[in-house]
Protein backbone atom coordinates (compact mmCIF):
# COMPACT_ATOMS: atom_id res chain seq x y z
CA UNK A 1 0.00 0.00 0.00
CA UNK A 2 2.62 2.28 1.03
CA UNK A 3 4.74 1.40 -2.21
CA UNK A 4 1.36 1.89 -4.20
CA UNK A 5 0.81 5.81 -2.76
CA UNK A 6 4.78 6.51 -3.51
CA UNK A 7 4.72 5.29 -7.15
CA UNK A 8 1.07 7.13 -7.37
CA UNK A 9 2.44 10.65 -5.91
CA UNK A 10 5.81 10.49 -7.62
CA UNK A 11 4.44 9.92 -10.55
CA UNK A 12 2.51 12.39 -10.42
CA UNK A 13 5.13 14.93 -9.48
CA UNK A 14 7.25 13.76 -12.53
CA UNK A 15 4.19 13.50 -14.69
CA UNK A 16 3.28 16.86 -14.07
CA UNK A 17 6.92 18.22 -14.94
CA UNK A 18 6.43 16.30 -18.28
CA UNK A 19 3.68 17.47 -18.99
CA UNK A 20 4.55 21.18 -19.35
CA UNK A 21 7.52 20.36 -20.95
CA UNK A 22 4.91 18.02 -23.05
CA UNK A 23 3.06 21.61 -23.49
CA UNK A 24 5.56 23.32 -24.00
CA UNK A 25 6.93 21.45 -27.29
CA UNK A 26 3.65 21.39 -28.44
CA UNK A 27 2.30 24.60 -28.51
CA UNK A 28 5.33 25.73 -30.69
CA UNK A 29 4.60 22.36 -32.90
CA UNK A 30 1.21 22.89 -33.50
CA UNK A 31 1.70 26.78 -34.33
CA UNK A 32 4.50 26.69 -36.53
CA UNK A 33 5.12 22.91 -36.98
CA UNK A 34 8.70 23.18 -35.65
CA UNK A 35 9.88 20.20 -33.51
CA UNK A 36 12.23 22.73 -30.88
CA UNK A 37 15.06 21.04 -29.70
CA UNK A 38 16.09 24.41 -28.39
CA UNK A 39 13.09 24.55 -25.53
CA UNK A 40 15.66 23.02 -23.30
CA UNK A 41 18.28 25.24 -23.65
CA UNK A 42 15.69 28.33 -23.81
CA UNK A 43 14.23 26.65 -20.05
CA UNK A 44 17.99 26.27 -18.73
CA UNK A 45 18.32 30.18 -19.62
CA UNK A 46 15.71 31.36 -18.31
CA UNK A 47 16.41 29.31 -14.73
CA UNK A 48 19.09 30.85 -14.92
CA UNK A 49 17.37 34.18 -14.73
CA UNK A 50 15.20 32.85 -12.24
CA UNK A 51 18.61 31.48 -9.72
CA UNK A 52 19.83 34.97 -10.93
CA UNK A 53 16.31 36.63 -8.42
CA UNK A 54 16.14 34.28 -6.28
CA UNK A 55 19.80 34.53 -5.42
CA UNK A 56 19.78 38.16 -5.37
CA UNK A 57 16.06 38.51 -3.70
CA UNK A 58 15.75 35.43 -1.90
CA UNK A 59 12.32 35.16 -3.28
CA UNK A 60 11.18 32.23 -5.09
CA UNK A 61 8.23 34.11 -5.61
CA UNK A 62 9.44 36.62 -7.67
CA UNK A 63 11.82 34.42 -9.84
CA UNK A 64 9.39 31.91 -11.29
CA UNK A 65 7.31 34.75 -13.06
CA UNK A 66 10.69 36.76 -13.53
CA UNK A 67 11.73 33.68 -15.30
CA UNK A 68 8.66 33.08 -17.26
CA UNK A 69 8.86 36.38 -18.21
CA UNK A 70 12.29 36.25 -19.98
CA UNK A 71 11.52 32.64 -21.14
CA UNK A 72 8.51 34.25 -23.23
CA UNK A 73 11.48 37.18 -24.16
CA UNK A 74 13.88 34.21 -25.50
CA UNK A 75 11.52 32.27 -27.24
CA UNK A 76 9.52 35.30 -29.11
CA UNK A 77 13.26 36.57 -30.22
CA UNK A 78 14.00 33.05 -31.74
CA UNK A 79 11.02 33.10 -33.63
CA UNK A 80 10.89 36.41 -34.89
CA UNK A 81 14.63 36.90 -35.43
CA UNK A 82 15.51 32.67 -36.45
CA UNK A 83 12.42 31.08 -37.24
CA UNK A 84 10.50 33.40 -39.13
CA UNK A 85 12.57 34.05 -41.55
CA UNK A 86 13.80 30.63 -41.99
CA UNK A 87 10.83 29.46 -43.13
CA UNK A 88 10.24 32.25 -45.87
CA UNK A 89 13.44 31.37 -46.95
CA UNK A 90 13.73 27.69 -46.62
CA UNK A 91 10.48 26.79 -47.98
CA UNK A 92 11.65 24.98 -51.13
CA UNK A 93 13.79 21.91 -52.09
CA UNK A 94 15.10 19.25 -49.68
CA UNK A 95 15.94 21.31 -46.64
CA UNK A 96 12.58 22.85 -45.98
CA UNK A 97 11.59 19.76 -43.59
CA UNK A 98 14.49 19.76 -41.66
CA UNK A 99 15.56 23.56 -42.01
CA UNK A 100 13.60 24.16 -38.49
CA UNK A 101 15.33 20.90 -37.00
CA UNK A 102 18.81 21.81 -37.54
CA UNK A 103 18.23 25.89 -36.69
CA UNK A 104 16.74 24.17 -33.46
CA UNK A 105 19.52 22.26 -32.97
CA UNK A 106 22.00 24.94 -33.85
CA UNK A 107 19.78 27.50 -30.92
CA UNK A 108 20.58 24.65 -28.59
CA UNK A 109 24.37 24.55 -29.05
CA UNK A 110 24.31 28.16 -28.56
CA UNK A 111 22.41 28.40 -25.51
CA UNK A 112 24.51 25.65 -24.12
CA UNK A 113 27.86 27.61 -24.61
CA UNK A 114 26.14 31.11 -23.73
CA UNK A 115 25.21 29.96 -20.92
CA UNK A 116 28.62 28.34 -19.98
CA UNK A 117 30.80 31.53 -20.70
CA UNK A 118 28.02 33.50 -18.56
CA UNK A 119 27.35 31.07 -15.94
CA UNK A 120 30.47 28.63 -16.43
CA UNK A 121 29.82 25.33 -16.36
CA UNK A 122 30.10 24.65 -12.20
CA UNK A 123 26.92 23.67 -10.54
CA UNK A 124 24.69 25.92 -9.09
CA UNK A 125 22.71 25.26 -6.05
CA UNK A 126 19.25 26.35 -6.45
CA UNK A 127 17.42 26.88 -3.14
CA UNK A 128 13.92 25.37 -2.97
CA UNK A 129 11.72 27.49 -0.97
CA UNK A 130 9.53 24.40 0.49
CA UNK A 131 11.20 21.32 1.86
CA UNK A 132 12.50 18.89 -0.82
CA UNK A 133 12.41 16.07 2.11
CA UNK A 134 9.88 13.15 2.03
CA UNK A 135 6.72 13.49 4.34
CA UNK A 136 6.56 11.53 7.58
CA UNK A 137 3.18 9.91 8.19
CA UNK A 138 3.25 8.04 10.84
CA UNK A 139 6.68 5.86 10.96
CA UNK A 140 6.54 5.74 7.24
CA UNK A 141 8.65 8.31 5.43
CA UNK A 142 6.92 8.49 1.71
CA UNK A 143 9.27 9.60 -1.13
CA UNK A 144 7.37 12.95 -1.97
CA UNK A 145 8.23 16.38 -0.40
CA UNK A 146 6.67 19.64 -0.47
CA UNK A 147 8.39 20.52 -3.36
CA UNK A 148 6.54 17.79 -5.14
CA UNK A 149 3.13 19.04 -3.86
CA UNK A 150 4.59 23.05 -5.12
CA UNK A 151 5.01 21.12 -8.37
CA UNK A 152 1.77 20.03 -8.92
CA UNK A 153 -0.11 22.48 -7.79
CA UNK A 154 1.91 25.29 -10.25
CA UNK A 155 1.39 22.90 -12.68
CA UNK A 156 -2.13 22.47 -12.56
CA UNK A 157 -2.69 26.08 -12.32
CA UNK A 158 -0.54 26.98 -14.93
CA UNK A 159 -2.49 24.06 -17.12
CA UNK A 160 -5.77 25.54 -16.15
CA UNK A 161 -4.31 29.11 -17.10
CA UNK A 162 -3.51 28.40 -20.52
CA UNK A 163 -7.26 26.13 -20.83
CA UNK A 164 -8.83 29.08 -20.09
CA UNK A 165 -6.94 31.36 -22.32
CA UNK A 166 -6.91 29.13 -25.29
CA UNK A 167 -10.97 28.15 -25.05
CA UNK A 168 -12.42 31.45 -23.76
CA UNK A 169 -10.10 34.36 -24.91
CA UNK A 170 -10.51 36.04 -28.09
CA UNK A 171 -6.58 35.89 -28.67
CA UNK A 172 -6.59 32.04 -27.55
CA UNK A 173 -9.11 31.81 -30.07
CA UNK A 174 -6.47 33.55 -32.82
CA UNK A 175 -3.99 31.20 -31.69
CA UNK A 176 -5.86 28.22 -32.52
CA UNK A 177 -7.67 29.07 -36.11
CA UNK A 178 -3.54 30.51 -36.82
CA UNK A 179 -1.99 26.93 -35.83
CA UNK A 180 -5.41 24.84 -37.45
CA UNK A 181 -5.63 27.04 -41.06
CA UNK A 182 -3.30 29.98 -40.84
CA UNK A 183 -4.67 30.98 -44.56
CA UNK A 184 -8.39 30.91 -43.61
CA UNK A 185 -7.42 32.96 -40.78
CA UNK A 186 -5.46 35.76 -42.37
CA UNK A 187 -8.79 36.10 -44.54
CA UNK A 188 -10.73 36.41 -41.73
CA UNK A 189 -8.69 39.44 -40.41
CA UNK A 190 -5.64 37.36 -38.22
CA UNK A 191 -2.27 38.81 -38.11
CA UNK A 192 -0.59 34.86 -38.18
CA UNK A 193 2.67 35.92 -37.44
CA UNK A 194 2.01 38.12 -34.65
CA UNK A 195 0.11 35.07 -33.00
CA UNK A 196 2.81 32.55 -33.56
CA UNK A 197 4.89 34.65 -31.69
CA UNK A 198 3.23 34.72 -28.82
CA UNK A 199 2.48 30.96 -29.12
CA UNK A 200 6.22 30.63 -29.11
CA UNK A 201 6.58 33.10 -26.14
CA UNK A 202 3.81 31.36 -23.94
CA UNK A 203 5.60 28.12 -25.10
CA UNK A 204 8.79 29.38 -23.87
CA UNK A 205 7.14 30.56 -20.84
CA UNK A 206 6.06 26.91 -19.96
CA UNK A 207 9.60 25.61 -20.50
CA UNK A 208 10.63 28.27 -17.98
CA UNK A 209 8.30 27.82 -15.30
CA UNK A 210 9.37 23.62 -15.92
CA UNK A 211 12.62 24.78 -15.29
CA UNK A 212 12.25 26.82 -12.16
CA UNK A 213 9.93 23.76 -10.91
CA UNK A 214 12.38 21.12 -11.06
CA UNK A 215 15.47 22.64 -10.13
CA UNK A 216 14.77 23.75 -6.83
CA UNK A 217 16.79 21.20 -4.37
CA UNK A 218 19.05 20.09 -6.78
CA UNK A 219 21.94 21.66 -9.30
CA UNK A 220 21.84 24.12 -11.84
CA UNK A 221 24.31 23.61 -15.12
CA UNK A 222 24.15 24.15 -18.57
CA UNK A 223 23.30 21.12 -19.67
CA UNK A 224 21.12 20.21 -16.77
CA UNK A 225 17.82 20.44 -18.14
CA UNK A 226 18.65 18.13 -21.69
CA UNK A 227 17.11 15.41 -20.27
CA UNK A 228 13.92 16.66 -19.97
CA UNK A 229 13.83 17.21 -23.43
CA UNK A 230 13.43 13.49 -24.11
CA UNK A 231 10.71 13.31 -21.57
CA UNK A 232 8.79 16.22 -22.98
CA UNK A 233 8.81 14.95 -26.44
CA UNK A 234 7.81 11.40 -25.35
CA UNK A 235 4.75 13.00 -23.84
CA UNK A 236 3.75 15.14 -26.79
CA UNK A 237 4.50 12.51 -29.15
CA UNK A 238 1.98 9.90 -26.57
CA UNK A 239 -0.46 13.09 -26.59
CA UNK A 240 0.09 13.17 -30.44
CA UNK A 241 2.12 16.26 -30.85
CA UNK A 242 -0.94 19.15 -31.34
CA UNK A 243 -2.80 18.86 -28.56
CA UNK A 244 -2.56 20.32 -25.50
CA UNK A 245 -4.45 17.85 -23.64
CA UNK A 246 -2.42 15.09 -24.92
CA UNK A 247 0.65 16.39 -23.78
CA UNK A 248 -0.73 16.38 -20.53
CA UNK A 249 -1.98 13.20 -20.49
CA UNK A 250 1.25 11.84 -22.31
CA UNK A 251 3.04 13.46 -19.68
CA UNK A 252 0.74 11.41 -16.81
CA UNK A 253 1.16 8.22 -18.21
CA UNK A 254 5.18 8.93 -18.90
CA UNK A 255 5.44 9.70 -15.19
CA UNK A 256 3.50 6.70 -13.81
CA UNK A 257 5.21 4.88 -16.04
CA UNK A 258 8.59 5.65 -14.83
CA UNK A 259 7.52 6.01 -10.80
CA UNK A 260 5.69 2.19 -10.81
CA UNK A 261 8.86 0.61 -12.65
CA UNK A 262 11.26 2.21 -10.49
CA UNK A 263 9.57 1.33 -7.52
CA UNK A 264 8.03 -1.65 -8.31
CA UNK A 265 10.68 -2.82 -10.83
CA UNK A 266 14.42 -1.42 -10.69
CA UNK A 267 14.99 2.17 -10.62
CA UNK A 268 18.04 0.99 -12.97
CA UNK A 269 15.15 0.46 -16.00
CA UNK A 270 14.16 4.42 -15.62
CA UNK A 271 16.03 5.48 -18.36
CA UNK A 272 14.90 2.69 -20.87
CA UNK A 273 10.95 3.12 -19.84
CA UNK A 274 10.78 6.45 -21.69
CA UNK A 275 11.80 4.80 -25.06
CA UNK A 276 9.80 1.27 -24.91
CA UNK A 277 6.87 3.95 -24.29
CA UNK A 278 7.67 5.61 -27.27
CA UNK A 279 8.38 2.70 -29.67
CA UNK A 280 4.92 1.10 -28.38
CA UNK A 281 3.08 4.45 -29.10
CA UNK A 282 4.71 4.85 -32.38
CA UNK A 283 4.02 1.00 -33.32
CA UNK A 284 0.39 0.79 -31.60
CA UNK A 285 -1.00 4.14 -32.17
CA UNK A 286 1.43 6.59 -34.24
CA UNK A 287 -0.51 9.39 -34.38
CA UNK A 288 -0.87 9.50 -30.63
CA UNK A 289 -3.52 9.24 -28.30
CA UNK A 290 -5.23 12.80 -28.79
CA UNK A 291 -3.79 13.00 -32.66
CA UNK A 292 -4.61 12.40 -36.11
CA UNK A 293 -7.04 14.17 -38.76
CA UNK A 294 -10.35 14.62 -37.46
CA UNK A 295 -10.10 14.10 -34.23
CA UNK A 296 -7.32 16.63 -33.53
CA UNK A 297 -8.40 19.02 -30.46
CA UNK A 298 -9.01 22.47 -30.67
CA UNK B 1 -16.56 52.89 -54.59
CA UNK B 2 -15.67 50.51 -56.89
CA UNK B 3 -12.99 47.09 -57.70
CA UNK B 4 -10.76 48.55 -60.44
CA UNK B 5 -8.40 45.73 -62.41
CA UNK B 6 -5.93 47.30 -64.72
CA UNK B 7 -3.63 45.45 -66.66
CA UNK B 8 -3.01 42.96 -64.00
CA UNK B 9 -0.98 40.19 -64.49
CA UNK B 10 0.25 37.25 -61.97
CA UNK B 11 2.84 34.36 -62.76
CA UNK B 12 3.29 31.16 -60.93
CA UNK B 13 6.56 30.55 -61.14
CA UNK B 14 7.49 30.51 -65.11
CA UNK B 15 3.63 29.96 -65.92
CA UNK B 16 1.62 33.48 -66.67
CA UNK B 17 -1.70 32.52 -64.22
CA UNK B 18 -3.36 35.81 -65.50
CA UNK B 19 -2.32 37.79 -68.35
CA UNK B 20 -3.50 41.67 -68.81
CA UNK B 21 -6.65 41.94 -67.08
CA UNK B 22 -8.50 45.07 -67.14
CA UNK B 23 -12.13 45.13 -65.49
CA UNK B 24 -14.14 47.40 -62.96
CA UNK B 25 -17.00 46.13 -60.74
CA UNK B 26 -19.07 49.00 -59.95
CA UNK B 27 -20.35 49.27 -56.23
CA UNK B 28 -23.64 46.63 -55.19
CA UNK B 29 -23.04 44.62 -58.75
CA UNK B 30 -22.64 40.71 -58.51
CA UNK B 31 -20.04 40.03 -61.07
CA UNK B 32 -19.51 36.66 -61.86
CA UNK B 33 -16.24 35.39 -63.12
CA UNK B 34 -16.28 32.31 -64.82
CA UNK B 35 -13.86 30.09 -67.22
CA UNK B 36 -12.77 26.67 -67.19
CA UNK B 37 -10.07 25.09 -64.52
CA UNK B 38 -6.79 26.68 -64.84
CA UNK B 39 -8.41 29.73 -66.60
CA UNK B 40 -7.00 32.12 -63.27
CA UNK B 41 -10.02 32.30 -61.37
CA UNK B 42 -9.05 31.38 -58.16
CA UNK B 43 -5.65 33.48 -58.90
CA UNK B 44 -7.62 36.48 -59.62
CA UNK B 45 -9.11 36.55 -55.99
CA UNK B 46 -6.48 35.25 -54.40
CA UNK B 47 -4.19 37.97 -55.89
CA UNK B 48 -7.33 40.41 -54.90
CA UNK B 49 -7.36 39.63 -51.40
CA UNK B 50 -3.72 39.88 -50.96
CA UNK B 51 -2.62 35.96 -50.93
CA UNK B 52 -0.77 35.53 -53.29
CA UNK B 53 1.53 39.24 -55.10
CA UNK B 54 0.76 40.46 -58.61
CA UNK B 55 3.27 40.88 -61.26
CA UNK B 56 2.32 43.57 -63.05
CA UNK B 57 -0.54 45.84 -63.07
CA UNK B 58 -2.84 47.76 -60.78
CA UNK B 59 -5.98 47.14 -58.54
CA UNK B 60 -7.96 48.67 -55.67
CA UNK B 61 -11.28 49.06 -54.03
CA UNK B 62 -12.00 52.38 -53.52
CA UNK B 63 -8.68 54.34 -52.39
CA UNK B 64 -7.46 50.84 -51.07
CA UNK B 65 -4.41 49.83 -53.25
CA UNK B 66 -4.98 45.91 -53.15
CA UNK B 67 -1.62 44.63 -54.52
CA UNK B 68 -0.39 46.10 -51.36
CA UNK B 69 -0.15 44.53 -47.42
CA UNK B 70 -0.96 41.67 -46.81
CA UNK B 71 -4.38 39.68 -46.84
CA UNK B 72 -5.51 40.06 -42.48
CA UNK B 73 -5.17 44.17 -43.52
CA UNK B 74 -7.49 43.64 -46.17
CA UNK B 75 -10.13 42.36 -44.32
CA UNK B 76 -9.96 45.49 -42.62
CA UNK B 77 -10.80 47.53 -45.70
CA UNK B 78 -13.63 45.88 -46.40
CA UNK B 79 -12.75 43.09 -48.72
CA UNK B 80 -13.63 39.58 -47.33
CA UNK B 81 -12.76 36.52 -49.40
CA UNK B 82 -13.99 33.33 -48.97
CA UNK B 83 -11.61 30.74 -50.36
CA UNK B 84 -12.20 27.39 -52.51
CA UNK B 85 -13.38 24.54 -51.34
CA UNK B 86 -15.50 25.59 -47.74
CA UNK B 87 -13.71 27.61 -46.10
CA UNK B 88 -14.19 26.99 -42.58
CA UNK B 89 -11.86 25.14 -39.71
CA UNK B 90 -12.96 22.36 -38.81
CA UNK B 91 -11.69 21.93 -35.66
CA UNK B 92 -13.47 25.00 -34.17
CA UNK B 93 -17.15 25.08 -33.57
CA UNK B 94 -19.29 27.07 -35.67
CA UNK B 95 -19.68 29.74 -33.42
CA UNK B 96 -15.74 30.33 -32.83
CA UNK B 97 -15.28 30.13 -37.06
CA UNK B 98 -18.02 33.24 -36.94
CA UNK B 99 -16.53 34.95 -34.16
CA UNK B 100 -12.95 34.33 -36.29
CA UNK B 101 -14.08 36.52 -38.81
CA UNK B 102 -14.64 39.22 -36.37
CA UNK B 103 -11.95 39.51 -33.75
CA UNK B 104 -9.89 42.56 -35.44
CA UNK B 105 -13.17 44.47 -35.07
CA UNK B 106 -13.08 47.14 -32.37
CA UNK B 107 -16.96 47.86 -31.65
CA UNK B 108 -18.18 44.65 -30.33
CA UNK B 109 -21.27 45.87 -30.18
CA UNK B 110 -21.16 45.92 -34.23
CA UNK B 111 -19.93 42.86 -34.10
CA UNK B 112 -22.86 41.19 -31.91
CA UNK B 113 -25.11 43.19 -34.51
CA UNK B 114 -23.42 41.58 -37.16
CA UNK B 115 -23.52 38.17 -35.96
CA UNK B 116 -27.45 38.27 -35.47
CA UNK B 117 -27.97 39.31 -39.00
CA UNK B 118 -25.65 36.18 -40.28
CA UNK B 119 -27.59 34.11 -38.19
CA UNK B 120 -31.01 35.24 -39.53
CA UNK B 121 -29.20 34.85 -42.76
CA UNK B 122 -28.61 30.90 -41.87
CA UNK B 123 -30.42 30.28 -39.11
CA UNK B 124 -29.45 26.59 -39.55
CA UNK B 125 -25.74 27.67 -38.51
CA UNK B 126 -27.88 29.51 -35.16
CA UNK B 127 -28.82 26.00 -34.75
CA UNK B 128 -25.46 24.50 -34.85
CA UNK B 129 -23.34 26.73 -32.41
CA UNK B 130 -21.65 24.45 -30.30
CA UNK B 131 -20.87 21.65 -32.91
CA UNK B 132 -17.31 21.18 -34.75
CA UNK B 133 -16.70 22.81 -37.85
CA UNK B 134 -16.48 19.05 -39.47
CA UNK B 135 -19.84 18.05 -38.21
CA UNK B 136 -21.43 20.49 -40.34
CA UNK B 137 -22.92 18.99 -44.12
CA UNK B 138 -20.81 20.54 -47.10
CA UNK B 139 -23.95 22.94 -48.13
CA UNK B 140 -24.15 24.47 -44.18
CA UNK B 141 -20.40 24.54 -44.28
CA UNK B 142 -20.36 26.83 -47.25
CA UNK B 143 -22.91 29.00 -45.30
CA UNK B 144 -20.70 29.33 -42.70
CA UNK B 145 -17.85 30.05 -44.72
CA UNK B 146 -19.58 33.02 -46.39
CA UNK B 147 -20.90 33.26 -43.08
CA UNK B 148 -17.37 33.90 -41.57
CA UNK B 149 -16.35 36.90 -44.32
CA UNK B 150 -19.45 38.69 -43.29
CA UNK B 151 -18.83 38.38 -40.05
CA UNK B 152 -16.08 41.05 -41.05
CA UNK B 153 -18.54 43.78 -42.31
CA UNK B 154 -17.21 43.32 -46.18
CA UNK B 155 -17.82 45.76 -48.47
CA UNK B 156 -16.28 43.55 -51.27
CA UNK B 157 -17.27 40.42 -51.24
CA UNK B 158 -14.53 37.58 -52.85
CA UNK B 159 -16.17 34.25 -53.56
CA UNK B 160 -14.17 31.39 -54.62
CA UNK B 161 -16.22 28.46 -56.01
CA UNK B 162 -18.87 28.26 -53.61
CA UNK B 163 -20.76 25.67 -55.43
CA UNK B 164 -17.97 23.04 -55.50
CA UNK B 165 -18.55 19.60 -54.50
CA UNK B 166 -22.49 20.39 -53.55
CA UNK B 167 -25.35 18.72 -54.52
CA UNK B 168 -27.39 20.46 -57.38
CA UNK B 169 -29.81 21.22 -54.82
CA UNK B 170 -27.89 22.92 -52.53
CA UNK B 171 -26.13 25.01 -55.26
CA UNK B 172 -29.40 26.42 -56.05
CA UNK B 173 -29.85 26.99 -52.30
CA UNK B 174 -26.26 28.94 -51.96
CA UNK B 175 -26.36 30.59 -55.58
CA UNK B 176 -30.21 32.21 -54.86
CA UNK B 177 -28.38 33.29 -50.92
CA UNK B 178 -25.77 35.14 -52.14
CA UNK B 179 -28.41 37.10 -54.82
CA UNK B 180 -30.28 37.66 -51.95
CA UNK B 181 -27.36 39.16 -49.58
CA UNK B 182 -26.44 41.21 -52.62
CA UNK B 183 -30.05 42.81 -53.24
CA UNK B 184 -30.83 43.34 -49.46
CA UNK B 185 -27.19 44.91 -48.57
CA UNK B 186 -24.56 47.16 -49.90
CA UNK B 187 -21.94 44.17 -50.83
CA UNK B 188 -20.34 44.00 -54.32
CA UNK B 189 -19.84 40.67 -54.72
CA UNK B 190 -16.94 39.26 -57.08
CA UNK B 191 -18.34 35.27 -57.69
CA UNK B 192 -15.91 33.05 -59.12
CA UNK B 193 -17.44 29.79 -61.06
CA UNK B 194 -16.83 26.62 -62.69
CA UNK B 195 -20.86 26.31 -62.68
CA UNK B 196 -21.30 29.13 -65.73
CA UNK B 197 -25.00 28.81 -65.98
CA UNK B 198 -25.83 29.06 -61.87
CA UNK B 199 -23.48 31.76 -61.76
CA UNK B 200 -24.59 33.60 -64.83
CA UNK B 201 -27.97 33.24 -64.00
CA UNK B 202 -27.73 35.26 -61.08
CA UNK B 203 -25.11 37.72 -61.54
CA UNK B 204 -25.45 41.32 -63.21
CA UNK B 205 -22.02 40.89 -65.03
CA UNK B 206 -20.02 38.05 -66.29
CA UNK B 207 -16.74 38.07 -67.08
CA UNK B 208 -15.29 34.96 -69.37
CA UNK B 209 -11.72 34.24 -68.66
CA UNK B 210 -10.14 31.85 -70.90
CA UNK B 211 -6.02 31.11 -69.85
CA UNK B 212 -5.84 33.80 -68.11
CA UNK B 213 -7.19 36.33 -70.58
CA UNK B 214 -10.97 37.86 -70.91
CA UNK B 215 -12.90 36.54 -74.05
CA UNK B 216 -15.75 38.09 -73.05
CA UNK B 217 -17.35 40.46 -70.45
CA UNK B 218 -21.06 42.20 -70.22
CA UNK B 219 -24.10 41.78 -68.68
CA UNK B 220 -24.65 38.20 -67.89
CA UNK B 221 -28.15 38.28 -69.85
CA UNK B 222 -26.37 39.39 -73.15
CA UNK B 223 -23.34 36.28 -72.00
CA UNK B 224 -26.18 33.66 -71.65
CA UNK B 225 -27.94 34.97 -75.00
CA UNK B 226 -24.53 34.90 -76.87
CA UNK B 227 -24.25 31.41 -79.05
CA UNK B 228 -20.61 31.51 -79.16
CA UNK B 229 -20.12 31.61 -75.02
CA UNK B 230 -23.23 29.28 -74.96
CA UNK B 231 -21.23 26.99 -77.11
CA UNK B 232 -18.01 27.60 -75.28
CA UNK B 233 -19.17 27.33 -71.39
CA UNK B 234 -22.66 26.74 -70.81
CA UNK B 235 -22.25 23.22 -72.96
CA UNK B 236 -25.13 23.88 -75.14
Amino acid sequence: MEKLISASLIGLSQGAIFALMALALVLVFRSTRVVNFAQAGQAMVSTYIGWEVVTRTDNYWIALPAAALAGALLAAIIETFLMRPLAKRASHGAIAPVASIIASLGVLGVLHSGAAMIWTTEQKLFQSPVSVNGIEIGSTVYPFSQADMLIISTVIIVMLIFAFFFQRTSLGLSLRAAAFQPEISRLAGVRVDRVRTIGWALSGAAGAIVGVLVTPGSYLSPFSLDILLVYGFVAAVIGGLESPQGAALGGLILGMSLSFTSIYVSSGLTFIVPFVVLLLILIVKPKGIFGGGNSRNA
Amino acid sequence: MSLVVRNLSVDHGAIRAINNLSFIVEKRRLTAVIGANGAGKSTLLRTLSGLIPASEGKASWGEHNLLKGKAELHVRNGVSHVSEGKSVIPELTVEENLDLGALWRKNKKEADATKKYVLELFPRLGERLKQRGDTLSGGERQMLAIGRALMSKPQLLLLDEPSLGLAPLVVEQIFQTIRDIANTSDLTVLLVEQNAMGALKIADIGVVLNLGNIVAIGPSADLIADPAIRAAYLGY
